[in-house]
């Protein structure tokens, strides 16, 4: 009795170590145990947040920079997952396992949301394989049967040159050092297209740190019909009343914070918008709606995005008309033709015209990377799409102090246009910390507005008894506790209207 | 080799060519691809061009036979081959929607005289010369050599197009199971010369010059002089200088070569590439189901053959007419010849009469270079199953 349950244990523990013996993984198996509902809910929340971090890191850095691993080790540290393979990693790569699957469920159920899903998991993988020493990568590549070949030494010597000047970033001491991969052409076709890969005879010849974008293209390939796979065998889970309200809550985590749901509708008259655009206005929305009252007129890119943050700060549809209208009647648009031509496309953005999709504000990630503005345009991020001299000269005229001037600048040069224009916040408002991260226009809003109306300070007093605070009547310098809450508030709008 | 063609003569001259000259067994062999994979011939797609400009779509035929019956019947002015679909394309119609699909088709370049026009000078549009004709040997040798040896295909066949240009065929099994992005993604990689109208410098180049491109400016550097300098004269008069000095950095004054712009240091293989390199239409390798212009096809226009090329004679034309007008002289111990042999079966005294036929004729050479080209597939497919049954240890 005893023999055989010690082996039993042994087995298992076998069976464990197995399971998660690396600290990577495909998701090729879904786990197989039981776990109460809160492991369920905080092992995805975990996750959720890992991911988050993943996306901010990458957007605030650029991806191949070296900066970029350095935030992440830093970031991901503390989050307690699977980091640079440690010893008694079991927890958290059990953890790991399980909390990939679980936001499946959550992100299987719209193009977008797949989307975002699988970047940020991709993202996170090249960041975890490239952390893995040169053989356990060997051992990874092995374990799921990824075979790809290697080439001999010999081999590599006969083509030291031809393989240097096909691949960028390779020397000879790295082609000697490292492990050249030989694959079949038809695998590797990103590589090919571009001709960033030396053919021979059908073959690619993948330098050891290329091997990631093979693996890479695998494991999107796997993961997206995972994916679709998964959305078919949703409307099983999603029956399960314990798990729906946690999953839709997921997903909406992602989307929530994307101001589409207008809680504080009406509360902003048309005069304030003046005003608010000097002291509240992101410099995106700044410019455009200066260039809206200089010019009487905006082209349909700055439509788009000043007319829905418009509508996140809570403009209502008919506030919206009469603003646009009154603009656009002051120049050389008649009442009527606004009417016929531009209405229709303001009720459009309410989702009460055509699809009746109710469209969101755009996000900074959005502003940033589509639709660049050309000649005549004012809409995009400043930031990313003006020239640094304009940039400068409107800083200039915003009052902005030379030194805060260039710190922007550094920060634009570094590609870091979220941190310039969370510097630009901090100036404005005379803070040195925005206590936020940012990644939405509404948010910078919603954030300058509490911090105007000291919306912050009565949250302060309620929850931080423990928190220590240098100033807790001065809304100028709030301390690091104050970033933790205002990540903790996921963006709740409520307690900010509802104290005026 | 031009004689005078008049396609008025088309109507009466096509059918003899399809009852006596075109090779079809050949053909058949061809598409018939060892008979490895079922029905691969009975899937294949064929539209015909026939008279008048009527276009039909998903023409297949089920043997050798029926094609050799159909051809001379319907007269096709033109033949383009497309894909091997799901199911008989002939039956397309009836087979459920969505499960008729195109699996499987050789990989295919397609190199036209015109989309050189900027570059050249002696003919424009549908012309073609000798001296233009360069450019078709340069592609054909870049590209022969990339395909072979870069991507390790084996069985490649050059066709002149009938009019201003080169096809290949890419047979290989391989090559024909490859998807629409690998497809693509080997164009791409073929393809050096970038830009529309607004584009001036369609060619740049920057370090680590890969070596693929180091391949294609040795075959050029080989031509260029004759080519570009002589035959074309790119510097024999202002204007053509004036397009070359366009692709010179501003800076070209200022002793060295200075790195204001991007790679600024190769402008003069860039000059050469832009004049001389292949330029490919990717639309036309990408698609699966795209339909090309048949080999031994007639074009219209040109009353020419779409010949095979042989690789190691870059520089001749054939006229359609020009065959028909060799056929018409008849000689007479070979009439009473044929009268005798007519008492045996039907078929195989016309087989027969066509492969004399066509052996009399110019044609003749261009059909050998087929056979070469099939027996070499052949045998490596021979090969292929010797080494299957050898792992498989049949004995």
């Amino acid at each position: 009795m005893q023999d055989s349950k010690k082996k039993r244990k042994k087995l298992i523990g076998n069976f464990q170590n197995d399971l998660y013996d690396q600290c990577l993984q495909f998701y090729g198996q879904p786990p197989l145990e039981n776990i109460s509902l809160t492991e369920f809910e905080t092992f995805a929340v975990e996750r959720l947040k890992l991911l988050k971090t993943v996306e901010n890191v990458g957007v605030s850095c650029g991806k191949s920079s070296e900066q970029y691993t350095k935030k992440l080790d830093a970031e991901i540290s503390s989050l307690n997952f699977p980091h640079r393979g440690g010893i008694s990693e079991y927890e958290k790569r059990r953890k790991d396992h399980i909390s990939h699957f679980i936001l499946r469920l959550a992100y299987c159920q719209t193009e977008d949301l797949r989307r975002w899903f699988i970047q940020q998991e991709m993202d996170l993988f090249r960041y975890r394989f490239n952390c893995l020493h040169s053989k356990h990568k060997t051992d990874f590549l092995h374990k799921n049967n990824l075979k790809y070949e290697t080439v001999s030494a010999e081999e590599k010597k006969n083509l030291k040159d031809k393989l240097i000047a096909s691949s960028y970033g390779l020397s000879g001491t790295k082609v000697e050092e490292h492990d050249v991969y030989k694959v079949p052409f038809q695998d590797a076709l990103d590589l090919v297209r571009t001709r960033k890969v030396y053919l021979l005879a059908g073959n690619a010849y993948i330098p050891h740190h290329e091997i990631v974008t093979i693996v890479l293209n695998d494991f999107r390939t796997r993961l997206s019909k995972a994916l679709a796979m998964t959305a078919r065998s949703l409307p099983a889970v999603q029956s399960d009343e314990r798990l729906q309200p946690l999953l839709s809550h997921l997903s909406h985590a992602y989307v929530g914070q994307d101001y589409s749901i207008q809680k504080n509708i009406g509360k902003i008259s048309l005069e304030q918008i003046d005003a608010l655009s000097g002291k509240s206005f992101p410099l995106c929305m700044r410019h455009l709606h200066k260039a809206l009252r200089e010019n009487h007129h905006l082209r349909h890119g700055g439509r788009m995005q000043y007319g829905l943050f418009l509508k996140g700060i809570g403009l209502t549809l008919e506030q919206a008309l009469q603003f646009w209208r009154s603009e656009f009647v002051k120049g050389k648009v008649d009442a009527d033709k606004f009417d016929k031509a531009y209405a229709y496309s303001v009720r459009h953005m309410f989702g009460k015209e055509g699809k009746r999709t109710d469209y969101t504000p755009y996000s900074c990630m959005k502003v940033i990377l589509s639709n660049p503005p050309s000649q005549g345009d004012y809409h995009g991020c400043p930031f990313r799409h003006s020239d640094p001299e304009l940039l400068k000269q409107k800083l200039q005229n915003y009052k902005v102090s030379p030194s805060g001037i260039n710190q922007i600048l550094e920060l634009v040069k570094g590609m870091h246009y979220q941190l310039a224009c969370q510097k630009y916040f901090e100036l404005t408002h005379n803070v040195e910390d925005a206590g936020f991260s940012l990644n939405h226009p509404n948010q910078y809003f919603t954030e300058s507005q509490k911090l105007l109306n000291g919306g912050r300070d009565i949250k302060k007093e309620v929850d931080m008894s423990q928190r220590s605070q240098e100033n807790p009547a001065s809304v100028t310098h709030p301390s690091q506790a104050n970033s933790k809450q205002a990540h903790e508030e996921m963006g709740d709008l409520d307690s900010f209207f509802q104290d005026e | 080799i031009e004689t005078y063609y008049d396609p008025a003569c088309l109507p009466d001259l096509l059918p003899i060519y399809y009852r006596r000259l075109f090779p079809f067994s050949q053909y058949y062999r061809w598409l018939r691809y060892g008979g490895v994979s079922k029905n691969y011939f009975q899937n294949r797609e064929f539209s015909f061009t026939l008279k008048y400009d009527i276009y039909v779509r998903y023409q297949s035929f089920t043997t050798q036979n029926e094609l050799e019956k159909e051809m001379p019947k319907m007269v096709p002015y033109k033949i383009d081959i497309g894909a091997v679909y799901s199911h008989r394309p002939s039956q397309h119609n009836v087979v459920k929607s969505g499960t008729f699909q195109a699996l499987e088709k050789e990989l295919v370049f397609d190199i036209d005289m015109t989309d050189y026009d900027d570059v050249r000078r002696c003919c424009s549009a549908a012309d073609i010369c000798s001296k233009c004709w360069t450019l078709m040997t340069i592609a054909i040798r870049i590209l022969d050599r990339a395909l072979r040896e870069d991507f390790g295909f084996h069985h490649l066949l050059w066709v002149y197009s009938g009019r201003r240009g080169v096809h290949c065929w890419v047979c290989d099994d391989a090559a024909r199971k490859l998807s629409v992005a690998a497809r693509a993604a080997v164009a791409e990689y073929l393809s050096l010369v970038k830009g529309g109208e607004e584009t001036v410098r369609k060619v740049v180049l920057s370090d680590p010059i890969h070596p693929f491109i180091n391949h294609s400016l040795s075959v050029v550097e080989r031509y260029f002089q004759q080519y570009a300098i002589v035959d074309q004269d790119i510097l024999g008069s202002k204007e053509s200088v004036d397009k070359v000095l366009a692709l010179l950095p501003e800076d070209i004054l200022s002793f060295p070569v200075s790195n204001s712009r991007k790679g600024g240091q190769y402008f003069d293989k860039e000059i050469m590439l832009q004049y001389c390199y292949p330029r490919l239409d990717v639309n036309v390798s990408k698609g699966v189901n795209h339909l090309l212009k048949s080999p031994f096809s007639v074009h219209p226009k040109t009353g020419r053959i779409s010949v095979p090329i042989d690789l190691k004679e870059l520089n001749t034309l054939i006229l359609l007419s020009l065959i028909c007008e060799e056929l018409e002289r008849p000689r007479a111990d070979e009439a009473e010849e044929d009268d005798m042999k007519d008492q045996e079966n039907e078929q195989e005294a016309g087989e027969r009469r066509r492969i004399r036929d066509y052996k009399r004729t110019s044609l003749a050479k261009y059909v050998k270079v087929f056979d070469r080209f099939l027996e070499a597939m052949a045998r490596s497919r021979k090969g292929e199953m010797l080494k299957k049954s050898d792992l498989q240890k049949d004995f």
